[in-house]
């Protein structure tokens, strides 16, 4: 051994472990996660399969032709709902199975002990959602635009955000559920969820398509929330507002991610 | 592993490490437990102390519910205790920061591993999170996971898992690595490649804190032995203090012949020592008269004489120093929780 290399070293060990930048633990995180959730494939069904059959059942159906405004057609109105179905199957349903069984695993717990620790592992849990949610909208949008959907430029930016603010949302919820139940009972919850905001939650019809008595109810579900503001920036002249819709859906987020810091359970 | 860094040598552990790794001091750690309608307490970790080294191993020994998980984890950050103080390189863990848990290595007993996540991509995902990590590759090698890299953890079998979640502890060229159970499900190939990789680590000057309830691990690995009972440390040392011990030191066996044991039952040997209230027991099981306690030559040729005086030679006759599970029974008990 080199005898000046020894005499330098005065710290009470002689090497000391560093962890990576904190952009690199989050950026290899999302990486991590987005491929798990990728390579699933039941996974797969309820991030794009069941939304593009939902998509091709609502254009070729004539469900929402009650509520068609005048100069939609019935594939202008179906993709905001779809696309909005596409956040909840990804961020609430995906996330919160996939979480939950990690943290059933110890998996959670593993990943806290590393440099990621507990904020690079949420962080890097919202980048994923962000990524695979890019990648359902791009595909839904692709197959849309074959059976002859052609959105506005200003619409398709006026939508992003709300994707966003909606999968910020519906992260909170899934982690939330994730966190505070059994991995077996989340997995039940957000799947019999799914369909329940999909069907009679606003997500696919919306509510003034329900029963007049749940029509009010239903506007305060995050799902109507997140689905109505779709629909408001891309339907041409559909006759709702955005801010009802925005408001809602930012109280959901705040409501959720408080519980979820509140009650989530690492182990 | 990362062969850049040349092992200290003893001289440069005795003389630069001379802060404790881990210093855990009076710990108490109590959850809330339903029962019935309401809560209760339950004190899993009461007033435990101990230190571990740089270089070294020290072994938590315990049965089962002594506390030695709910120890380690509040060492590696993941409880906050609800009393006394956890000093990992000198720093809390409990909410540390990435720079400190970059330092510390944690197998955990459950594996901690995604089940759907084949090692290869997985271990290469943790040593992501280290600016300079372990050499994986060779670490993997070692290890033996080079043989089942791309097949999905859930189709692993215990001991296979089990190596890949040590070799996620060492990623990161850790100063301190712990280690719940790192032999639990192991086949004993695997358990000396485990025990070899532990002692390069000693090498390294890593501190090495694991649990076990396997006393002939704890005895063949631990330079520092902590027993651990009730949420407390009821004995610690090194193995050979703990086998010295005050009340036994070792064990003599003798097996007897027919007549031999007709002759004994009717009219024993005095033997120096032994009785009800000193510490010499003499017991005859079946076909073996066994002395156990702290007992000098004397008490050997009280017996050979005896022997002589039969005529005849013992059917077998062996003296054994007591082990690690002596002390540990002596402490901890007998019976099964």
């Amino acid at each position: 051994m080199n005898t000046s290399a020894r005499s330098i070293t005065t710290t009470a060990n002689p090497r000391t472990a560093h962890p990576a930048p904190m952009w690199r633990r989050v950026i290899s995180q999302t990486r991590y996660e987005a491929l798990t959730m990728l390579r699933n494939g039941e996974q797969l069904l309820l991030l794009v399969i069941l939304p593009v059959i939902a998509l091709v059942a609502l254009s070729r159906m004539d469900l929402l032709d009650s509520v068609l405004p005048a100069g939609a057609s019935r594939l202008d109105y179906a993709v905001p709902g779809v696309l909005a179905l596409s956040v909840i199957s990804n961020a609430f349903s995906g996330q919160g199975i996939q979480t939950g069984f990690d943290r059933r695993y110890g998996v959670l717990r593993q990943l806290a002990t590393t440099p990621l620790g507990r904020s690079g592992l949420i962080a890097g849990k919202l980048g994923a959602i962000l990524l695979v949610l890019a990648a359902q909208t791009v595909l839904i949008g692709a197959v849309a635009w074959f059976m002859g959907w052609h959105p506005s430029a200003s619409a398709l930016l006026e939508a992003a955000p709300l994707l966003v603010l909606g999968a910020v949302a519906f992260t909170g919820l899934g982690l939330l559920a994730a966190g505070t139940m059994r991995a077996e009972a989340t997995l039940a919850v957000v799947n019999l969820l799914w369909v329940l905001l999909a069907v009679v939650g606003g997500t696919l019809a919306p509510a003034s398509a329900l029963p007049e008595w749940l029509a009010p109810l239903i506007g305060l579900l995050p799902s109507a929330a997140l689905a109505d503001g779709l629909r408001h920036v891309m339907v041409p002249d559909d006759p709702g507002a955005l801010l009802g819709p925005v408001v809602v859906l930012a109280a959901w987020a705040a409501i959720a991610w408080a519980a979820t810091a509140r009650w989530f359970r690492w182990s | 592993m990362d062969q850049m860094t040349p092992p200290p040598s003893p001289q440069d552990s005795a003389t630069t490490n001379t802060a404790a790794a881990l210093e855990v001091c009076n710990l108490q750690m109590e959850f809330k437990v339903a029962a019935g309608r309401g809560h209760h307490s339950v004190k899993a970790v009461n007033g435990l102390s101990f230190q571990a080294a740089h270089g070294q191993v020290t072994a938590l020994l315990g049965p089962n519910g002594a506390g030695k998980t709910t120890t380690l984890e509040c060492a590696q950050g993941l409880l906050k205790p609800t009393g006394g103080s956890v000093r990992l390189l000198g720093e809390n863990p409990w909410n540390a920061g990435p720079a400190l848990r970059a330092r510390a290595g944690v197998m955990l007993q459950d594996g901690g591993l995604p089940q759907s996540a084949r090692p290869g991509e997985f271990l290469k995902h943790i040593s992501s999170m280290y600016r300079r990590p372990a050499d994986m590759q060779e670490l993997m090698d070692t290890l033996g996971i080079n043989s089942y890299l791309k097949t999905p953890l859930r189709r692993l079998s215990g001991g296979q898992k089990q190596r890949v979640a040590l070799a996620a502890a060492l990623a990161g060229d850790p100063e301190v690595v712990f280690l719940d159970e790192p032999s639990a499900g192991l086949d004993p190939q695997s358990r000396a490649v485990v025990f070899d990789l532990i002692a390069q680590l000693k090498q390294r000057g890593t501190a090495v804190v694991l649990t076990t309830h396997l006393l002939d691990d704890a005895q063949r690995l631990a330079d520092h032995v902590v027993i651990v009972d009730r949420g407390t440390v009821r004995r610690s040392g090194t193995v050979a203090e703990l086998i010295a011990g005050d009340d036994t030191t070792g064990v003599l066996r003798v097996g007897l012949t027919a007549r031999q044991r007709d002759l004994w039952e009717e009219a024993p040997p005095s033997l120096t020592g032994a009785g009800p209230e000193s510490g010499v027991q003499v017991e005859m099981h079946q076909e073996e008269v066994t002395v156990t306690g702290t007992f000098g030559p004397q008490l050997l040729e009280e017996i050979t004489t005896w022997l002589a005086t039969t005529g005849e030679l013992p059917t077998s006759m062996t003296l054994q120093p007591r082990t690690l599970e002596d002390v540990f029974l002596a402490v901890a008990g007998r019976e099964i929780r």
